[in-house]
């Protein structure tokens, strides 16, 4: 069980205090606070604190959630996955419930939040948070907060990136907060988030390469009606026998094959087996109906080449190549290249594509950081980025082990890497004149996307 | 010292601190209070919204209790809500004032709707008065008996609470024997859930008081109970199944088929995307299956998958409690693993602590078919701006280094890293290729051709530059200029802080001279010189004894200083096995992440509950930490006094072996031993132990000896026991657990005996004599339960015994498992004899 929770704002203030056991000294929060911002690991002057340390028989647990500190206090020896699951849970039934997660809008509802906090856990024993449950016993309203200015939260939240909203505001809408119709929009919300890690060799060949997917739900039905989502039907899980890492696989054949994958409690695998269908009555709120994983082999969206060479006395060149290697219907956007340059550099200038509208290219003094971003780029296009460095001083031994590795981010839109497809959700309820609306979004992100030179 | 937080604050503008706010609170509360006004209720909202905001950000606003109290009366939920939360918070500290809020929390309990019902019996037990308990039983006792879901919910953990506000007002009421019943046969998942929570906590802190309590600690963990939890596991919420989940793997099944049944109906826990459901069950497989090896393996072929899919998914913090958990089992059995070692490549976005202990994986797992694999990644990582994890990954590779039989292309490496000339880089390397060089010294040529070249100014780290330095002393006959570095390096003694380096270079200094000594002669005097001049104790130390050894004799001293050399095959592991098995057995916890055994981090009163081994293991600790040399009687002599101690402490209890099916020695040990305990009692008592050795305990040694040295008319006993014998608790628990009894039997225990055992104290001191020893104890009269181990002499083998000797009947119940079955018999023999010499002389 754990004995106390708070929320911390970046600056340490406390939000939200709740102490359910009275085990641990009042003073918590700002000897947590210190020990954060202060970490220190061995031979490192700057280090992130792990998310569970202990201070003086105190474990303290954290979870970073919209610029905030979730954290809870234990004296016991109690399952880390636990807390830390109950944790970012906490924030999504909050969220659920707020809109948006933000200091602000935290700020403004605490009191909301303190009545689920009272009904999530009970003397430190979780009760529930499940956001469907829960409702029976909250009675405050939320406040709204303009959502507009909120930094992205959750994979979900990069639907709403500049302008390119997506339709409806589903994403920041209060599950009890009421229409200001009077009379509930019907919508569910089906996104197929993927997060891609590929390593490229110096020669451009693909070392490691992974996809993480989540197909994550998000129900405003009235009724809860149960749903059938079809997957593609030749999917396989588990890649057999042989090596995981057996590139032999039948990417030809259209076959999608997972490494593994795991379910929401509420869904029902009756018929995945025959038809690839996962059947649930949806709760409410945000939750991912399935996390999956995949080594099989892919068409990474973006192929990276990168060069450095010396160019004669204290100068050297980088030539960076990126190629898009996906439909040309399709754009990725939010695209930023970084490589780490050597720490001697003094200056770098820079030579863009003619044309290159929404690029930019910046040398970062302070961490010696090359910095290429693109708004946009289109599938099927090309991009090469030239710069000049200066040197303060000759370089010894080899120049490439001074600088890179090269490392992108960036958002694809209406893609997805692995070819996983929800190919259709139905929802089950008799009327015929009943058709809520349906979104299907796919969206690729780069997790660790990764050129060395 | 880290300046307080609060400077680092900007203040908000949120955050009053004022006293004329709260006193500005106090008097429009004041007027709301009597108010009926329409739209009072919504500046009382406004009001207590404002008063909770205080108190959120640690304003004192206690003294408007009364106000507040006075505002409660209401039909608002949400302000009766806030008023509750604020009750709860202040009534501690203001007991007085908090009588007040009895009444209209009284009432409520009794409200027509079960969530006013709930929320007030919920605030009632919040209240933490201790002399407020008597109003809490009505109340209590009739939520448990509510008919709805949620007074019953919140009516278990009321009295959970009210157990720790007092817990004879609560054990008087008999409240847990009602949570028991609930528990077995509410219809709600929740109610069950809370009555399981409850009980686990209040029956493991009355375990201690009472036998009743240890029995019913017990028997939740027996099989009807089991089942009856296993069977609804489906109908549970995911944070109640990580509760019964965390119960079924204390669950001893009695046969393999308990066992597969258990597991197959577990099967699909695997799949739950809440990693803390996956990691309970996985807890389940692989203490369920721990004796079974073949099956265990299959579970860690099973459990691969799963885990990889969690550290994938969910939140960084999320992922890293899993990948702790995965570094375990690869730690324990990297060859399982070495095949995945591409899942635990860094990706150049994460965190330290996840580089960290993918690096301690991958070196693990590195085997002759992927280590070339591995260590060309891991020169990536060395290559990599991230100076913490470029140091690390170059030490992974000097691990593998260390542990591979062909290290021929991995040394190739490490001297590439050297011409890197990135000072870090070539610091970390040089450690590394001194260890290298200690275990191969085969590899001197290739590896010293390369660290002649570095110039001993670019090496400024401590240890990188001992390591230097003893490479030069070491190998100087190969070294050109070794004589002359080590020269200049004994002139330039005062820039050298580091008395590590100090230290070394008299070493180096010293073994340069046996083998070149004209050229070392001038550096030799130098050192020595400036040695003996040194402020440090151990470098001035160290330099005086070389000084005299060379005037003593020449050829002496290098015989001391430089004889020839073994190769060092292993490096000593930083933790014991022990250790790395209590983790294992505390799998699922903070243990884990930490690195340490629960003990170690948590103190006595909040260990969870079952966590009976323990006490146990803090026994073995303190065995251990004595070092070996000193005489096993005074080991011995400390063991048993911590006995001593914890049976004086504690009630003992009568042991009870057929109410519950598990039997594990552990359950009558002691619980209230604590590590800091253990550890002052072996501070304080080795000084004491004359004193300690009481004269009845030197006359039971004494006869215990002589028994053995007198010539006795029966045969020399076939089996020779190791009177010195050692075993820890935790490995006594786990063989205990795996082995099968292969004798039992009963005994009769001569009158005499009888007579003597008043305590259970005499016997193990009567049984030591005869080389078998007692590792726990219990019990009161009639019944005395044991539970003794004894080792052959020549090799590691173990019997373990539980002996129970009921006094009324003279009868003792003799249970042996034994590592080898075959002597067993023999063994019972020896222990049979000694046991009927108990008390006749």
């Amino acid at each position: 069980m754990i004995s106390q929770f708070f929320v911390l704002s970046q600056r340490g203030d406390n939000i939200v205090f709740r102490d359910y056991r009275g085990e641990v000294q009042k003073g918590s929060t700002e000897i947590f606070f210190r020990k954060v911002k202060f970490w220190k690991e061995e031979g490192q002057d700057e280090a992130q604190a792990p998310p569970v340390f202990n201070v003086d028989g105190v474990n303290y647990f954290h979870v970073k959630v919209a610029g905030l500190l979730f954290v809870a206090t234990t004296r016991v020896n109690i399952s880390p996955s636990l807390v830390l699951e109950l944790l970012q849970r906490i924030a999504r039934v909050i969220k659920d419930y707020l809109g948006v997660l933000s200091e602000d809008s935290l700020r403004k509802n605490f009191v909301l939040v303190y009545e689920l906090l009272d009904e999530v856990i009970d003397f430190g024993y979780v009760q529930s948070t499940s956001t469907e449950v829960l409702k029976s016993y909250i009675f405050n309203e939320p406040i709204a907060v303009d959502a507009a200015r909120l930094p992205p939260l959750g994979p979900a939240a990069i639907f709403m990136q500049g302008s390119k909203r997506m339709p409806g505001t589903a994403v920041t809408k209060s599950v009890i907060a009421n229409e200001p119709a009077g009379r509930k929009r019907e919508e569910i919300f089906v996104d197929i988030i993927e997060k891609i890690s590929v390593t490229f060799s110096s020669s451009g060949y693909i070392l490691t390469s992974e996809i993480d997917g989540t197909i994550q739900m998000k129900s405003y039905l009235t009724g809860n009606p149960e749903i059938r989502v079809a997957l593609n039907e030749e999917l396989n899980i588990g890649r057999g026998s042989g090596s995981l890492y057996d590139y032999r696989s039948s990417t030809g054949s259209g076959a999608v094959i997972l490494d593994d994958c795991n379910f929401h409690e509420s869904v029902r695998l009756d018929s995945f087996d025959v038809d690839r269908t996962l059947s649930l009555v949806p709760p409410d709120g945000e939750f991912p109906v399935m996390n999956y994983r995949m080594t099989q082999e892919f068409k990474p969206p973006f192929r990276v080449n990168a060069l450095i060479e010396e160019a004669g006395n204290l100068r050297a060149e980088v030539t960076i190549k990126i190629r898009a290697e996906f439909p040309s219907n399709i754009t990725a956007n939010t695209i930023v290249v970084q490589m780490p340059l050597p720490k001697y550099t003094t200056r770098a200038t820079f030579e863009l594509d003619r044309g290159a509208a929404g690029q930019t290219a910046d040398f970062k003094e302070a961490n010696k950081k090359l910095e290429w971003s693109l708004k946009k780029i289109v599938g099927g296009s090309e991009h090469t980025l030239r710069a000049k460095l200066t040197f303060l001083q000759e370089t010894h031994g080899n120049i490439t082990k001074e600088s890179g590795p090269v490392s992108m981010t960036f958002i694809i839109p209406m893609h997805n890497a692995s070819g996983l497809q929800v190919k259709y959700l139905q929802i089950a309820k008799k009327s015929s004149t009943y058709n809520p609306y349906r979104w299907v979004r796919y969206v690729t992100q780069a997790n660790s996307y990764v050129a060395r030179l | 010292m880290a300046p307080p937080a609060q400077s680092h604050r900007s203040p908000s503008p949120s955050q009053p601190s004022g006293k004329g706010e709260v006193s500005d609170l106090k008097s429009q509360l004041r007027q709301l209070a009597g108010s009926r006004a329409p739209g009072v209720d919504d500046s009382k909202r406004e009001l207590f919204k404002k008063v909770i905001s205080y108190m959120t950000i640690g304003i004192d606003v206690s003294s408007l209790f009364g106000e507040m109290v006075m505002c409660s009366a209401t039909s608002d939920i949400v302000l009766k809500k806030m008023c509750y939360l604020y009750v709860g918070n202040y009534a501690k500290v203001n007991p007085d004032l908090a009588l007040l809020t009895i009444n209209f929390l009284q009432r409520d309990c009794k409200d027509q709707d079960p969530m006013i019902r709930g929320l007030a019996l919920r605030s009632l037990c919040s209240l933490r008065v201790a002399n407020l308990v008597e109003y809490l039983v009505g109340p209590l006792g009739s939520g448990l008996k509510d008919s709805n879901s949620y007074v019953r919910m919140v009516a278990v953990i009321g009295v959970l609470k009210l157990y720790h506000i007092s817990s004879s007002t609560c054990m008087d009421a008999d409240f847990p024997a009602i949570l028991k019943h609930l528990m077995l046969n509410d219809p709600d998942t929740q109610v069950l859930a809370n009555c399981l929570s409850a009980l686990q906590e209040i029956w493991t802190a009355e375990a201690s008081k009472s036998e009743e309590a240890s029995r019913e600690r017990d028997a939740l963990l027996s099989k009807p109970v089991i089942y009856y939890l296993l069977n609804r596991i489906k109908e549970f919420s995911e944070w109640p199944q990580c509760l019964v989940l965390e119960l079924v793997a204390k669950y001893v099944p009695s046969d393999s088929n308990e066992i597969f049944d258990i597991m197959n109906l577990l099967e699909d826990r695997l799949q739950h995307a809440n990693g803390a459901v996956v990691l309970a069950t996985i807890k389940v497989f692989l203490q369920l299956t721990l004796s079974m090896t073949d099956v265990h393996q299959q579970v860690y072929e099973r459990i691969k998958a799963p885990l990889l899919t969690l550290v994938s998914s969910g939140s960084p913090e999320q992922s890293y409690a899993v990948l702790s958990h995965l570094h375990l089992l690869v730690m324990r059995a990297p060859v399982l693993f070495s095949s995945d070692y591409k899942h635990f490549y860094c990706q150049y976005n994460e965190s330290f602590y996840v580089k960290k202990l993918k690096l301690e994986m991958l070196t693990v797992v590195a085997n002759e078919s992927n280590t070339y694999e591995i260590v060309t990644e891991l020169c990536e990582y060395a290559a990599n701006v991230d100076i913490p994890i470029a140091r690390e990954s170059i030490r992974a590779v000097g691990k593998i280094a260390l542990q591979q039989y062909d290290v021929n292309a991995i040394v190739d490496r490490l001297l590439q890293f050297l011409e890197m000339e990135k000072d870090y880089v070539t610091a970390e390397t040089l450690v590394l290729v001194k260890d290298l060089l200690r275990k191969y010294p085969q590899w001197s040529q290739d590896c010293i051709a390369v660290v002649g070249n570095i110039s001993s100014k670019n090496v400024q780290e401590p240890k990188a530059k001992a390591a230097l330095i003893w490479m030069l002393g070491e190998y100087s006959q190969d070294m050109q200029d070794a004589p002359y570095i080590l020269e200049s390096l004994a002139e330039n003694w005062d820039d050298e802080h580091s008395p590590e380096v100090r230290l070394h270079l008299l070493t180096a200094v010293m073994k340069c001279f046996f083998k070149r000594p004209p050229e070392t002669q001038k550096a030799l005097g130098a050192a020595l010189a400036a040695g003996l001049g040194d402020f440090h104790q151990d470098v001035h130390d160290r330099a005086l004894f070389y000084y005299r050894l060379l005037q003593f004799n020449v050829s002496t001293a290098e015989r001391v200083v430089n004889p020839p050399k073994q190769a060092v095959s292993v490096f000593a592991d930083s933790q014991s096995s022990e250790i790395k098995d209590r983790i294992f057995d505390e799998f699922n916890s903070l243990s884990v992440v930490y690195q340490k055994p629960s003990y170690m981090f948590t103190d006595k009163e909040h260990r969870g509950p079952f966590e009976f081994s323990d006490e146990l293991g803090n026994l073995s600790i303190g065995a251990e930490s004595i070092d070996n040399c000193v005489p096993v009687q005074q080991v011995e002599a400390n063991d048993k006094d911590l006995l001593l101690s914890t049976s004086e402490k504690e009630d003992v209890r009568v042991p009870t072996n057929n109410g519950s099916a598990y039997s594990a020695p552990s359950y009558d040990s002691s619980a209230s031993l604590s590590a800091s305990q253990t550890s002052t009692d072996l501070v304080t008592l080795e000084p004491a132990l004359p004193r300690q050795a009481s004269p009845s305990l030197a006359i039971d040694d004494l006869l215990g000896l002589g028994l053995s040295t007198t010539p006795m008319p029966a045969p020399p006993p076939p089996l020779s026991l190791n009177s010195k014998a050692i075993l820890d608790p935790g490995t006594f628990q786990q063989k205990w657990r795996q082995l099968s009894i292969s004798l039992s039997q009963e005994l009769p225990v001569s009158p005499q005996g009888i007579a003597a055992l008043t305590a259970p104290q005499a016997l193990i001191r009567h049984m030591q004599g005869h080389s078998i020893h007692c590792i726990a104890s219990g019990g009161q009269s009639p019944n005395f339960k044991f539970f003794f181990f004894a080792q052959k002499l020549e090799e590691l083998s173990n019997f373990l015994v539980e002996c129970i000797i009921n006094i009324s009947n003279s009868k003792s119940q003799i249970k042996i498992k034994a590592d080898d079955q075959t002597s067993s018999q023999a063994f019972l023999d020896q222990f049979q004899s000694a046991l009927s010499k108990f008390g006749t002389l």
